[in-house]
């Protein structure tokens, strides 16, 4: 790891640590959960090169899965957002099956198309009571002795799963696997000429993004104690694009800073009532027309320096 | 009564002459999004909110200046599409080069600002328009009851879309154009003022969007929203239709807009998803589109 | 001089922190959270936040020694951002009560969060009658309508006057069903029938092909058991596609004065509905609407917002009467309470967290009726407060 790059680790690891003792907790933990959903996606788009229009499915798939065992099934947390993420990846499978022998706009409108379905499975089936979704799902205690009701051991739990799962793409990233990634990003054709199967590397990062997805899916579903509607709806897919869009796509830490910025914006916006929504667009015109290497890649490029 | 699969024929073929004049609609707006894309190479998000533009501006023609639909349907899309061109080379014209993710964003954050611009000055609930009076009432077919609004709209975007086409690949004006997005450069070398036309190109793409909004004026309720969900309906229209090809985001509208029509009588809450199995579907078997040919 | 007038606020502020000893941090805080962006921001948004200030300052709440500050928020109609305000304004912002939220899955976690917490949740923008059945809460009171009210209020009206038969069209999401659910209850109770009902998905748009199918059916009502751009675009392309004049009715299940500025009366005209408040029901409340418009950008109020201005009125009330601002407690007292505001008259609140209070079965005037804008109204029935709202024991309420 580049030293640039150990510091960045650092500041932000230092971040999500101290910030709750002046930053509202829960505000954190949904931030964390983001993060760790937009540098999912950023393991396909930033170093698979391919854009997917549809990975609302593999949040809500996960949200869904966990809170419908956690509630409904009695599941114990661990249990219950493992259940969440082996559903999000055995989609992930399938549509990846579906989804990896298309590219560019073909391969985003693939997936928006099978997010499209699954949103509407979801409106259908009984069990997600419609737009109302699943409420007051328990958080229960983790290993039979946290209670995750207490504030701090959620935050420390979310943290750690955050971590764990920030840490696993950066090693994916700088692994020979993600090498070959790049130089399928880089160039398809020589890549099928060295020799690589390259539909199985894709499907294999596809699958990963997609699990990661749900990690995050199932975990913001017992910090906030609910699973709905809205995080299956394509425009959270959109949204997901654009934290990454905005930190500084294919970067290590730009979907973190994205995600931090989208949430805070929706966060503190609020108060400003109608104006939410245009002051968002007004930001995306001109991160597109003025800093297109998101706000970590600009940084990034003017020290000169990987982050 | 002979029936299928329960339906009697009669209500069924009602059902597909409804579906096709829903089919103009996403014929008149996938043709803008398909010449934008075609020609420009920009996935026009917009293009619902400026569809609801249309439908503003005329609204706003009969309240503020008492100008009818006629006038609404000869003032409102050069109108809208002037601002298309402001948009154009204020913005867009400095993304060309760029991978397609760009002019998507820009145009996405432009759609939340003028949506929620009008929002803001006009509230959700919409506004009443009125019915042309030339228009108003309809004639019993036998087999439905059919408004003469609904009608026109068939008719009149039908006949749209098959100037566009003609106008982009039968005449010399188009030919440019098409030419101009293969090899820039050597169009621009025979004297031709490529950046001007790709203007020109984008803001007329804009007025069809326009145009469309003000035909829906009348029976859809004219309110910010209208086209924030439309637009990925109609995407996905051009890309069953083949990305950038003419005439088949016009034949895919129509055809997409009847076997919806059928989808709401056999299986009506999927009505909203089916446009995105068939998408899923054709891609799978034929990955540039029903009509479109892979570069 | 100066010195003077800080010596009489310091003096006032004292002698107010003294009669409020119980108010946590000596300030009242409100919170209004609606959405104020899309879908719902005509009928509650920003309308609901003046309905709140009115209310404030009419019940003098400055002279009376007590301090009230409204905050406001947009929850953008997503469960998680209406959660996460929640959760922030009572922990850090110190709010002691949140009041609207419209949108149920909002409005639903919001009642868990309240719960949990012991604070107070006055809900006058959401539709679920959950609210005070199977989720019902000690802390929370579901104040201007529900869905059993809309349903039961027009079904048995229109089966009582001869419209015996039904089809429904029906917003594909969980409000649409339990509308029509409801509403089907009573018909059949009526001794009516339904001939048939089409599920459309939410925004349809077009509802040409739908209401082609209920003229098929030769029902004699074609219920909508829908909202907002659902209902008011149904409505429109009714007319167009010559329903009514064919001989049918319209009843909208769930309509507010806002979609029937938008529609017009030359489309609206003959609608039946149920609203529980109307501006032009009496001097008192065309006295009230004729501030609020003012405040509001010339827009009325829909009964969201009359709600809400009703449910602060009595909040601030009971937080007085109990000398405390702890949720579980002002509810209390709240119920204990008889209501009574210039909006929605005398009322009660029921153990299961119900405000009860009439409820108007309107129908919308023709053009040439109207003598101008929000002139659309004629009051058909009044349904009495015990009969408007579903009986206790059918909610299965464990309060």
């Amino acid at each position: 790891m580049p030293r640039s790059q150990k510091i960045a680790l650092g500041v932000m690891a230092a971040f999500f640590l101290l910030a709750p003792l002046v930053v509202y907790p829960v505000f954190l933990m949904k931030a964390m959960c983001f993060a760790l959903f937009a540098c999912a996606f950023n393991l396909l788009i930033g170093f698979g090169g391919l854009l997917s229009f549809g990975h609302a499915m593999f949040l809500g798939t996960a949200g869904y899965g966990a809170a419908h065992a956690a509630k409904v099934w009695g599941f114990p947390p661990e249990f219950a957002i493992l259940f969440g993420t082996a559903a999000a990846a055995l989609l992930g499978l399938v549509t990846g099956l579906l989804a990896i022998r298309r590219q560019g706009i073909y391969f985003a409108m693939i997936t928006l198309a099978l997010a499209q379905m699954m949103y509407f499975f979801y409106l259908q089936a009984a069990f997600t009571h419609g737009e109302d979704g699943i409420q007051a799902v328990p958080r229960g205690m983790l290993f039979g002795f946290i209670d995750l009701a207490n504030v701090w051991a959620m935050y420390s739990t979310v943290f750690a799963i955050f971590m764990a799962g920030f840490l696993l793409i950066y090693r994916v990233i700088h692994s020979p696997f993600g090498q070959v990634l790049k130089a399928i990003r880089e160039n398809e054709q020589r890549a099928i000429s060295l020799g690589y199967d390259v539909d199985r590397y894709k499907l294999l990062a596809y699958l990963l993004s997609a699990t990661l997805a749900g990690v995050a899916g199932a975990t913001k579903t017992l910090v906030f104690q609910l699973a709905s509607l809205t995080d299956a709806h394509w425009s959270m897919s959109g949204e997901v694009v654009l934290m990454t869009l905005l930190g500084g796509l294919g970067t290590v830490f730009g979907p973190v800073a994205g995600a931090l910025i989208i949430i805070s914006l929706e966060n503190y916006l609020a108060q400003l009532g109608a104006w939410v929504t245009i002051v968002q667009g007004v930001i995306f015109v001109i991160c597109v027309l003025t800093f297109r290497r998101g706000v970590i890649g600009e940084i990034g490029n003017w020290l000169r320096k990987p982050l | 009564m002979t029936e299928i699969f329960g339906v009697p024929t009669q209500a069924l073929f009602g059902q597909l002459l409804i579906g096709l004049i829903n089919g103009s609609f996403y014929a008149l707006l996938s043709l803008g999004l398909a010449v934008i894309f075609g020609l420009l190479n920009i996935i026009n998000f917009t293009h619902g909110a400026q569809y609801m533009m249309g439908a503003f501006v005329a609204f706003l023609l009969t309240s503020k200046a008492g100008l009818g639909y006629w006038w609404a349907l000869a003032i409102v899309p050069p109108v809208v599409g002037f601002t298309g061109v402001i948009i154009e080379r204020l913005m867009l014209s400095k993304l060309y080069k760029l991978d397609h993710l760009y002019g998507l964003l820009l145009t996405f954050g432009l759609a939340l600002i003028i949506q929620g611009l009008f929002r803001n000055e006009y509230g959700t609930s919409g506004l009443p328009y009125p019915m042309p009076a030339e228009l108003s009432g309809g004639r019993n077919l036998g087999f439905m009851f059919l408004p003469n609004y609904r009608a026109w709209v068939i008719v009149a975007s039908i006949g749209i879309c098959i100037a566009t086409w003609f106008v982009i690949e039968r005449t010399k004006l188009g030919s440019y154009l098409r030419a101009a997005t293969e090899n820039p450069a050597l169009v621009q070398a025979f004297g031709i003022n490529v950046p001007r036309m790709i203007t020109l190109t984008y803001g007329f793409g804009v007025a069809l969007a326009a145009l469309a909004g003000v035909m829906a004026a009348p029976i859809y309720q004219v309110s910010p929203q209208m086209g924030a969900d439309l637009i990925i309906v109609v995407f996905a229209v051009v890309v069953i239709g083949g990305m950038g090809s003419i005439m088949g985001s016009i034949l895919t509208g129509f055809g997409l807009g009847v076997i919806e029509g059928l989808t709401k009588v056999f299986y009506p809450e999927a009505s909203n998803t089916v446009i995105f199995v068939i998408m899923a579907i054709v891609l799978m078997i034929k990955p540039a589109g029903l009509f479109g040919t892979q570069k | 001089m100066k010195l003077k007038q800080t010596l009489i606020a310091a003096a006032i502020a004292a002698i107010a922190g003294t009669a409020n000893a119980q108010v946590s941090d000596g300030v009242i805080k409100i919170g209004v959270m609606n959405d104020m962006s899309s879908l719902y921001s005509d009928i509650a948004g920003p309308g609901s936040v003046v309905a709140a200030r009115m209310a404030i300052e009419d019940f003098d709440a400055a002279k009376k020694g007590m301090k009230v500050e409204v905050l406001f928020a947009d929850h953008q109609n997503k469960p998680d951002v209406g959660s996460q305000i929640a959760n922030q304004w009572y922990d850090v912002d110190k709010v002691d009560a949140i009041f609207d939220v419209p949108t149920s899955s909002v409005a639903l976690a919001i009642n868990e969060i309240t719960k949990k917490k012991g604070k107070a949740f006055l809900v006058s923008g959401a539709a679920t009658s959950d609210l005070t059945g199977k989720a019902c809460s000690p802390n929370t009171i579901h104040w201007t309508y529900d869905t059993w009210m809309l349903a039961n209020g027009t079904g048995s009206a229109i089966v009582k006057t001869g419209g015996d038969s039904w089809f429904f069209l029906t917003a594909d999401y969980a409000f649409g069903h339990a509308l029509e659910r409801d509403t089907e209850a009573v018909v059949l109770k009526g001794g009516g029938k339904v001939l048939g009902k089409v599920r459309h998905p939410l925004n349809a748009q077009d509802f040409s092909s739908f209401l082609l199918q209920a003229q098929a059916s030769k029902a004699k009502i074609v219920g909508l058991a829908n909202a907002g751009g659902d209902t008011t675009n149904a409505i429109k392309q009714a007319a167009e596609f010559g329903i009514v004049k064919g001989g049918q009715s319209l009843a909208g299940m769930l309509v507010f004065i806002t979609d029937i500025h938008g529609l017009g009366l030359d489309k609206a005209q003959g609608l039946i509905f149920t609203e529980t408040f109307y501006w032009d029901l009496n001097a008192q409340t065309r006295a009230w609407t004729k501030r609020f418009a003012a405040a509001n950008g010339g827009k009325y109020p829909s009964m969201v917002q009359a709600g809400v201005y009703s449910a602060v009125t009595h909040y601030l009330k009971a937080v007085e009467a109990a000398k405390t601002d702890d949720g579980t407690k002002v509810i209390a007292q709240m119920k204990a309470m008889p209501t009574d505001d210039p909006l929605f008259g005398k009322g009660s609140i029921r153990k299961d967290g119900r405000k009860l209070h009439p409820a108007y079965l309107v129908e919308v005037k023709k053009p040439a009726e109207s003598k101008g804008p929000y002139d659309y109204y004629k009051i058909r029935t009044t349904i009495p407060a015990d009969q408007a709202f579903r009986p206790e024991k059918d909610g299965g309420c464990s309060l």
